[in-house]
């Protein structure tokens, strides 16, 4: 099942490459379809009072090397996975409603990019984590450098794409040492192998704790990214084509987060504890920075760009708040944030059909004859600023909780990051939908099509915020093992109120 | 006094014999015009006949010629590289200019001298065959660098490779005059036992020997500081002759490293590593800094050899079976990456009037994405980037490394690959993400490396077999081995084994 899960979109993309062009897209969207369904069948499957890995695969891969291919779902993963085969399934579908250009090698590398994503996802063995994570950049690489779009006065696609897998690569390479080094200090001689559960059971001395710490650290505050790491972002999301973006943003940067609860902390639980302030800072730096910015910025991606950067620091905040309540908070909010960000870009994307703009200046009055439009992104933007009774706003209620009870002052300085995505979030709805409607831009409804794209995400920011615990049931019990480690086995305070 | 008649192993020379037969053989296709058409034809027999009898011999492990030679898994899996890069030289050499002016047979026979050089190098555990086998090696590879006899580039690459291999010569001759004065040995063996005996610190003349030993094949391994001649040799050479010389030299300079410092000088290893491992991040450096600018696909190739070169040193550095093992896998990968590159660029360089310059290549991916595809999937795997065996390569080194305690070797690797992607992926980038290049009448000629008015135009030279083949097969296992590694790892693994 969940090497199905994995391969069935490389799968389809293989055998895509040699359809017509006109089926190749159609062809996707149902690789993505059968994925999802995959995943959903995973989560009915799963035993929710479980703390432990479920539905694994454990063979020998590289066995001299001590590679094994090791994959497994816990409450950890399990729905990053469905958020991602549901962006994958939405991009997909945008994307083949619009003729691109190459279509076979556009999907292909689509698909290919969401085994890559879900194996990182899935991965059990620190070196598969490692090869898959570094694996996602080949795919993007390509379709941002050769459908992205060169910018007039900025640097053209390509170069914009270098930047971001230059980037990128620099912690992951190091990544890439580190695991080795964590091997092998871990097995001290021994058998080598780099099963995560067997180097948690090892241990490992505080000392090489400290950096390897940093190496996986760097990889993955990239790729989120955080706060003085983000150099590449603003370049690759506007040269990066919509419908790429859409998953990139969704799930990419979740990546990140997650390898920090699914790595760091079981593995390196002295380091967490004594870097927690540091990383807490960059969390913060990033939730101020990205706000700032994103209601400074007058492109509608950046905008959203911005706010990624700001909301990733929100979910790091949570997760190194090392309280069973923060990191909950934290995947709950990631599944969120990749719920609005993939809406919001599929709107960037509508807009731009219909104004032939991204700069929220020449836009506005869009609300005038797209009804069903603006109220779709009204309820995503309201999700977006963490309106009380969005799953978001729970989201961050546990993440702010975790925080309090761990770290007060740090607190008090993430709400005001609340505040401020009202701000941006209101910003960006009301400039492009409201005011006066410029000359020359079309006011139009979206197309039946688009909407069963953007419905769906949206059905599901509104169920999530009906019955969040459809996520936090099933996470707790395997967030709670993790903390547990980290904390050296205290019992956590008493769990929140449930909702 | 008696003379004993030395006890030769038949068999363990055999792939010497057969290398030897073959030079004959199609040295002598050139002086019978009716049969000159077979040369290249009979070379590949030749080889494959060697490759045949080495395999034959895998697993022995024995010492041929009263020591002179040692035959063994390191020996037999490098020379086989070496026989696979020279088989796809034969391939890409099939109507190139050079072999045709220099007259195929003379062309073919030196490139088996050049391979025989490199399995009697493999093997060699005495100072007087080590030498006798660098110049059997080396002198065919002076002369066919500069067969494109029309081309000054050739000419002066031919020439810069011999004065420079020369110097390199030189000193490791010299090296090894200290070694025996010191030691009163020219075996490896003897040497080892001379050196426990005097400490390799303890005497000066030990240790110049050593230091020039190391500088010689340095030299032939293309290791910074002494590569300077690498780019520009690379650049000016036939290109079949740059992917040969770019992979089996290499390969074949490492088995001696392996050989002389890994066992002969282990038990010293504390006194000499430290040294070697400031080389191999030397190298790392200079190849991946110097390769940044470049805008010629041969230059280019040649400072990333040097990167990779310094990458592989780590493999000798921390000495160990597992070392071994690596360096010889990264060797295996490295061929076929380098291959699938060379491939490509060979098909370019005859179809466009461009040369190796990176216009040659612009728009690939739309217009012929057969050649794309390898040329694509090599720039990959070069970087190190996972799902190809460059990944599985530096994961076996890092390994080694971190196990040896050469961390920070490790994360000179990690960073060296990070600065690689700039050049790399800017051959991907000219592939996939630009229109076509202009082709249009009165474009520019003839960029450095490449003559457009002498070399005739073939525009479906890409669609070859004899170009196509190597390029395909080669990226396909380049692929290959990055998905299913056990199989070369096994045979790496076997590899290093023989050695400790």
């Amino acid at each position: 099942m969940i090497n199905a899960l994995l391969w069935a979109p490389l799968a389809f993309g293989i055998v895509g490459l040699f359809l017509p062009k006109r089926a190749t897209g159609w062809w996707a969207v149902l690789g993505t379809l059968v994925t999802l369904g995959i995943a959903i069948s995973m989560v009915t499957g799963f035993d929710s009072g479980s703390s432990g890995l479920q539905d694994t695969v454990d063979i020998s891969w590289i066995s001299g090397l001590g590679v094994d291919y090791s994959l497994g779902i816990d409450g950890l993963n399990l729905f990053l996975i469905v958020l991602t085969s549901l962006l994958w399934l939405g991009g997909t579908a945008f994307a083949a409603f619009r003729p691109q250009e190459k279509p076979q090698l556009f999907f292909f590398l689509m698909l290919v990019a969401e085994t890559a994503t879900l194996g990182s996802f899935l991965a059990q063995d620190l070196l598969l984590f490692v090869l898959f994570f570094d694996f996602m950049l080949v795919p993007f690489y390509f379709l941002f450098g050769a459908w992205g779009s060169d910018r007039v006065g900025g640097p053209t696609a390509a170069a914009a794409t270098m930047k971001m897998i230059v980037y990128t690569l620099i912690g992951s390479l190091l990544m890439l040492v580190g695991a080795i080094a964590t091997a092998i200090i871990s097995a001290d001689g021994g058998h080598l192998t780099f099963s995560i559960a067997a180097i948690q059971q090892q241990g490992l001395g505080v000392d090489s704790q400290r950096w390897i710490f940093w190496f996986f650290a760097a990889a993955f505050l990239v790729k989120m990214p955080a706060f003085l790491l983000h150099g590449w972002m603003p370049d690759a999301y506007r040269a990066a084509p919509l419908p790429v973006l859409v998953v990139f943003s969704g799930v990419l940067a979740k990546v990140g987060a997650y390898g920090f609860l699914r790595i760091v902390l079981p593995l390196f639980p002295a380091a967490t504890v004594e870097f927690q302030t540091v990383i807490l800072v960059i969390a913060l730096a990033s939730i101020l920075y990205g706000s700032v910015m994103a209601f400074t910025q007058t492109n509608v991606r950046l905008i959203a760009g911005y706010s990624s950067v700001a909301q990733l620091g929100f979910i790091t905040a949570g997760i190194f708040a090392l309280r069973a309540d923060g990191s909950d908070g934290a995947i709950l909010q990631m599944v969120n944030h990749g719920l609005v960000v993939a809406p919001i870009f599929i709107i960037v994307a509508i807009l731009y059909e219909r104004t032939g703009t991204e700069d929220i200046r020449e836009m506005g009055g869009m609300a005038l004859r797209a009804p069903v439009l603006a109220a779709l992104f009204l309820i995503v933007s309201l999700a977006t600023l963490a309106m009380p009774g969005s799953a978001n706003f729970i989201g961050e209620f546990y993440i702010l909780n975790g925080l309090f009870e761990s770290k007060i002052v740090f607190a008090f300085v993430a709400i005001s990051g609340v505040a401020m995505s009202a701000y941006y979030a209101l910003r960006m709805y009301q400039r492009t939908m409201h005011n006066r409607k410029p000359d020359g831009i079309a006011s139009r409804e979206i197309g039946l099509r688009d909407g069963l794209v953007l419905a769906p995400l949206v059905l599901c920011i509104l169920g999530l915020a009906l019955y969040p615990q459809l996520i936090l049931h099933r996470t707790a019990p395997t967030v709670q093992q993790t903390i547990a480690k980290v904390t050296g086995g205290q019992a956590p305070e008493a769990q929140l109120a449930q909702k | 006094m008696n003379f004993h008649e030395p006890h030769i192993e038949y068999a363990g020379i055999s792939p010497i014999i057969a290398l030897t037969v073959g030079f004959v053989v199609v040295l002598l296709t050139a002086v019978f015009k009716p049969v000159r058409r077979t040369a290249p034809a009979l070379t590949f027999l030749t080889l494959a006949t060697t490759a045949g009898l080495l395999i034959w011999q895998w697993g022995e492990s024995k010492e041929l010629i009263t020591g002179a030679l040692q035959l063994d898994d390191l020996a037999i899996s490098i020379s086989l590289i070496a026989i696979l890069t020279a088989a796809a030289c034969v391939l890409l050499s099939v109507r190139e200019t050079a072999s045709e002016e220099a007259g195929s047979g003379e062309y073919h026979a030196l490139l088996i001298g050049s391979v025989l050089g490199m399995v009697l190098l493999t093997q060699a555990s005495n100072l007087v065959t080590f030498f006798v086998a660098l110049e059997t090696l080396s002198i065919p590879l002076y002369i066919l660098c500069a067969t494109d006899l029309r081309r000054e580039g050739s000419l002066e690459s031919g020439l810069k490779y011999l004065i420079v291999g020369s110097l390199g010569s030189a000193t490791l001759l010299y090296g090894m005059a200290f070694l025996y004065g010191g030691t009163g040995s020219t075996d490896f063996a003897g040497i080892a036992t001379g050196i426990a005996h005097n400490g390799m610190l303890g005497d000066p003349l030990i240790l110049v020997g050593i230091a020039m030993c190391a500088v010689g094949l340095a030299f032939k391994t293309s290791i910074a500081p002494f590569h300077q001649w690498t780019p520009d040799v690379y650049q000016g050479a036939p290109t079949p002759i740059t992917s040969f010389m770019a992979v089996a030299t290499k390969a074949a300079a490492f088995a001696v490293f392996l050989r002389f410092f890994d066992v002969a000088l282990g038990p010293q290893v504390d006194q000499w590593a430290p040294a070697l491992a400031v080389l191999a991040a030397l190298s790392i450096v200079v190849g991946n800094v110097g390769a940044l600018g470049q805008d010629s696909l041969k230059r280019m190739l040649g400072y990333s050899g040097v990167a990779q070169a310094g990458y592989m040193m780590g493999g000798v550095v921390v000495a160990t079976e597992k070392g071994t093992s690596s360096l010889i896998f990264y060797l295996a990968a490295y061929a076929f990456m380098n291959l699938a590159a060379f491939a490509v660029i060979i098909a370019r360089e005859r179809e466009t009037p461009y040369g190796d310059s990176y216009r040659a290549i612009q728009g690939l991916g739309a217009e012929k994405p057969w050649l794309a595809w390898p040329l694509t999937i090599s720039m990959l795997a070069l970087a190190g980037l996972p799902a190809t065996a460059g990944f599985i390569g530096k994961l076996y080194l890092i390994e080694a490394l971190v196990e040896g305690d050469y961390t920070w070797l490790a994360v000179f690797i990690a960073v060296g690959t990070m600065i690689s992607l700039a050049y790399y992926l800017r051959v991907v980038a000219a592939m996939w993400m630009r229109p076509a290049g202009e082709t249009a009448a009165g474009a520019t000629p003839a960029i450095a490396g490449a003559s457009s008015e002498a070399d005739p135009i073939d525009t479906e030279a890409g669609g070859r077999i004899y170009l196509l083949a190597p390029a395909v097969l080669a990226a396909a296992a380049t692929v290959f081995f990055g998905i299913i590694p056990q199989p070369l790892v096994d045979f790496a693994a076997h590899a290093g084994a023989s050695l400790f």
